[in-house]
């Protein structure tokens, strides 16, 4: 579980995030959602510790991330997958140079043990036979999917995906989010996507924690949000055509 | 104030670069590649620059002597400028404009397209990942190149005397070889490695904190070779203050 204790973050004068409390559940598909400049991603970062809160506390499963040391944070963060949003391949290598690349750096496997294990990763993303293309090669859904296979790698415990689904067409969306949760269920994860898609957050989601104005305006799951009462939840969720025919 | 800013971020970033790599294999295999990007891939440019500069200093001195002074000054001032100054200084401030922004452009996309950040959340310390093959690669390069220069660009200035016959081979090669120290090519070389790693760091620098998108990073590439070749020029005084 990754707890968030009155996380707040400013950038100079502008306040993102204030006070931000969040809890995030083994086994469960956890999603932030929230309108463009709501502070999803600088939660995230701030999580992860790319950023650092001006103030509260992170913990992943009780082990407080935000007081630790350097190395004792990057123990942490071999544990941490991250899918991001424009997938951030390495340009110079091969889809199975990506993936291998945190076992090549942190793990003492043989060449071959790397090598089996990179072909599973592709293989469960169904990338298999795109293993010596260049990023540059591959279509944005198959970025993101070598994006998760890379993540995967090091089995973490930990998974975030920030807007996995920008850019990609519904299809390849739902191919993206069924993914993210078989994968999350199979390796029991806690898992944390970031998205502002409405459709991926009702098809994927166990928990959802709704962002507003830097703070955790909402939290639920599913089915209470489509009946929730919040009006700044509502008029997020419902303001598309197709969400407010679902509703009627 | 902006100044004490990027002062006190360039050192820690320095300080962050210079830790022990994560991986030592990696390490070397990086290490390799940019000593073939820094090294191998400047020696066009290196090559050309020498002869040429060697070559229109051997004609320029050339136009200068006559009277009372020595046609043998001729050899003996390319050798001096050449060694002294041009390989010394001219040499990182145009692989400062080639590699310090090639080096800012590819920090600079890796950060805007947050592979940085994707080093930074499996556990890598990126800067010492990214940036310590390329100090070190043009620590080693730098100075051959350098070294390549001097001798490239007194053989041009032999072969225009020869062919142009402003000076007899004798001469010039007397006056290459009059009252050589050997403290110039040693104190050269030292001006050399320092400029090195101003060169990459400070490149690396404005590589690895660029911020934003592609503009930014054409902006960061500039600034790379801007600073580099300013800094170089100051540390040029300082260095020759100190040496010399």
């Amino acid at each position: 579980m990754i707890e968030l204790y009155n996380i707040s973050k400013s950038f100079g004068k502008q306040e993102v995030l204030n006070r931000v409390n969040a809890k995030f559940h083994q086994g469960k598909v956890n999603f932030v959602m929230g309108r463009s400049g709501s502070g999803k991603s600088v939660m995230t970062k701030c999580t992860v510790g790319l950023l650092e809160p001006d103030s509260g506390h992170v913990l992943f499963d009780g082990r407080n991330f935000t007081a630790m040391s350097l190395n004792e944070r990057t123990q942490i963060r071999k544990e941490i997958g991250m899918l991001f949003q424009g997938s951030a391949l390495f340009d110079s290598m091969t889809v199975a140079e990506n993936v291998m690349f945190p076992l090549k750096m942190f793990s003492q496997m043989s060449e071959a043990d790397m090598l089996e294990r990179v072909k599973y990763c592709l293989r469960r993303v169904e990338l298999e036979e795109s293993d010596n293309k260049l990023p540059s090669e591959l279509s944005g859904g198959m970025q993101k999917r070598v994006g998760i296979a890379r993540a995967i790698s090091m089995n973490p415990k930990y998974l975030f995906c920030d807007e996995p689904n920008s850019g990609l067409d519904p299809q390849t969306a739902i191919v993206i989010d069924n993914l993210i949760v078989d994968i999350t269920k199979e390796y029991n994860m806690t898992t944390v996507v970031i998205s502002h898609d409405m459709n991926s957050v009702i098809e994927a989601s166990d928990t959802i924690h709704f962002l507003h104005q830097g703070q955790v305006a909402w939290a639920g799951d599913n089915n209470e949000m489509m009946s929730a009462s919040s009006d700044t939840l509502n008029d997020f969720v419902y303001a598309s055509k197709l969400m407010q025919k679902m509703r009627s | 104030m902006r100044a004490i800013f990027h002062i006190g971020r360039y050192t820690k970033f320095l300080r962050s670069v210079l830790r022990r790599p994560d991986k030592w294999s990696m390490f070397r295999k990086l290490l390799v590649q940019e000593m073939s990007i820094i090294g191998i891939d400047s020696i066009g440019i290196v090559v050309l620059l020498a002869s040429f500069m060697g070559a229109v200093m051997c004609l320029q001195t050339a136009h200068q002597v006559g009277g009372w002074i020595p046609v043998y000054t001729i050899g003996f001032t390319v050798r001096q400028t050449t060694i002294l100054e041009f390989s010394p200084t001219l040499i990182p401030i145009i692989l400062a404009g080639k590699v310090g922004s090639n080096i800012a452009s590819q920090l600079g996309t890796m950060r805007v397209t947050e592979q940085i950040d994707a080093l930074e959340i499996m556990g890598v310390n990126s800067a010492g990942h990214l940036v310590l093959p390329k100090i070190i690669a043009g620590f080693i390069c730098i100075p051959i190149l350098v070294i390549i220069s001097m001798f490239l660009g007194i053989a041009a200035g032999a072969l225009i005397a020869f062919l142009t016959g402003v000076s007899s081979m004798t001469d010039y090669q007397y006056g290459v070889q009059v009252d050589f120290k050997t403290y110039d090519v040693i104190y050269a070389l030292i001006k050399t490695s320092v400029f090195a790693l101003i060169m990459t760091s400070v490149s690396s620098y404005h590589g690895y904190y660029t911020e934003g998108g592609a503009l930014d990073v054409a902006r960061s590439s500039t600034k790379a070779v801007v600073y580099s070749a300013v800094i170089i020029m100051i540390s040029n005084l300082v260095l020759t203050q100190i040496l010399l």
